[in-house]
């Protein structure tokens, strides 16, 4: 431990103090009871879809394509949850077929 | 109405709620709990215990800023570097929070609970929420324990024992993007979020082409707005 007890208390509630100012500062705002502006109600509706791709970037941005694997295992296991998506539209198992894929292709192809 | 009658209708629908959330979560299982093994064991041999490591993913419980915060527990004692640092890692939370607004009216005090616990994975596992049987209200509740159980929880584990899996979990973490990927696959799909889908896939991977992946998200985030709100008057999404 390098810092004191004390100090660690510290650091630990002023990491949780930024994480929650973001999580809470919309419902400050806009508390139960004051009617929401129609653009915060907009937002809200296109927002989500939009994080959800946001999110997909953000899991693959440690992908380099430039040094090997140049991102092979990623897109194509990517690939494979599409496709299993379109054919059969049950995200349970286009999760597990990706998943499975990738494992193989990083413990037994990509070592 | 019968109050006993009443109290098991409200048993059924929590169980079915509970049901359901816990097979969505799946996924999540897999990544969160395992990353959270990973945050225990790595705090570990930083020097701070179970403990540290516990009381961490419980009172700030913010997945990679917790990582992210390893270098400053090993550093020159600097909080406000950690505020501003966990301000910028987290700003997406805002988003999160602005689409929750309307679900999140009228089910009362728990919303705390559910704001103080919004994550990435609670928040799009909640979004897609698209069965009518299910209560919206016991399915948040559900989602959103169970996934900090497995962040909380893969914390104490690995703080506690170390590395407690028995096999190579290589790639499994992959659980995650594959989730966000099939849940992007829906949302192109539909008409109604096609649209806003593309539109924030391309922000994000543009501004990370851009400004390189320590420093791609507010950019993104921005970027969105701007396309958001400009849209907004052509009626474009």
């Amino acid at each position: 431990m390098f810092l004191t007890p004390l100090q660690t208390l510290i650091m630990i509630l002023a990491v949780a103090l930024g994480c929650q100012l973001m999580r809470f500062l919309p419902f400050i705002l806009f508390p139960e009871g004051k009617e929401i502006p129609g653009t915060v109600l907009y937002l809200g509706r296109v927002l989500p879809p939009a994080m959800i791709g946001f999110l997909v970037i953000y899991c693959i941005k440690g992908v380099s394509l430039l040094n090997s694997p140049h991102g092979i295992p990623e897109f194509s296991s990517l690939a494979v949850v599409f496709l299993l998506q379109h054919l059969r539209g049950n995200v349970m198992l286009s999760i597990a077929g990706g998943t499975a894929f990738y494992m193989f292709l990083m413990q037994a192809v990509f070592v | 109405m019968n109050p006993i009658i009443n109290d098991s209708k409200k048993a059924v629908q929590i169980k079915a709620a509970l049901s359901a959330a816990f097979k969505a979560t799946i996924p999540v299982f897999a990544s969160a709990y395992i990353l959270g093994v990973a945050y225990g064991v790595i705090m570990q041999s930083k020097g701070y215990n179970v403990f540290w490591s516990t009381l961490m993913s419980t009172v700030a419980f913010c997945g990679s800023m917790q990582f992210a915060a390893i270098p400053l527990l090993t550093s020159a004692f600097n909080p406000l570097q950690a505020f501003l640092l966990s301000v910028m890692v987290n700003a997406r939370h805002l988003f999160y929070s602005i689409s929750m607004l309307e679900r999140y009216r009228g089910i009362g005090k728990i919303r705390y609970f559910l704001i103080y616990v919004l994550s990435d994975e609670s928040f799009s596992i909640s979004y897609a929420l698209n069965d009518d049987k299910i209560n919206r209200k016991y399915y948040y509740i559900s989602v959103s324990s169970f996934v900090a159980l497995y962040w909380i929880g893969g914390t104490f584990t690995g703080g506690l024992l170390g590395q407690v899996i028995p096999f190579d979990t290589t790639g499994l973490d992959f659980a995650l993007t594959a989730l966000f990927a099939a849940m992007l696959f829906d949302q192109i799909k539909n008409n109604q979020t096609r649209k806003a889908a593309v539109a924030g896939t391309l922000c994000t991977l543009v501004c990370l082409i851009a400004f390189g992946k320590g420093s791609f998200m507010i950019p993104a985030m921005a970027l969105m707005l701007v396309i958001f709100l400009g849209g907004r008057k052509r009626s474009c999404f």
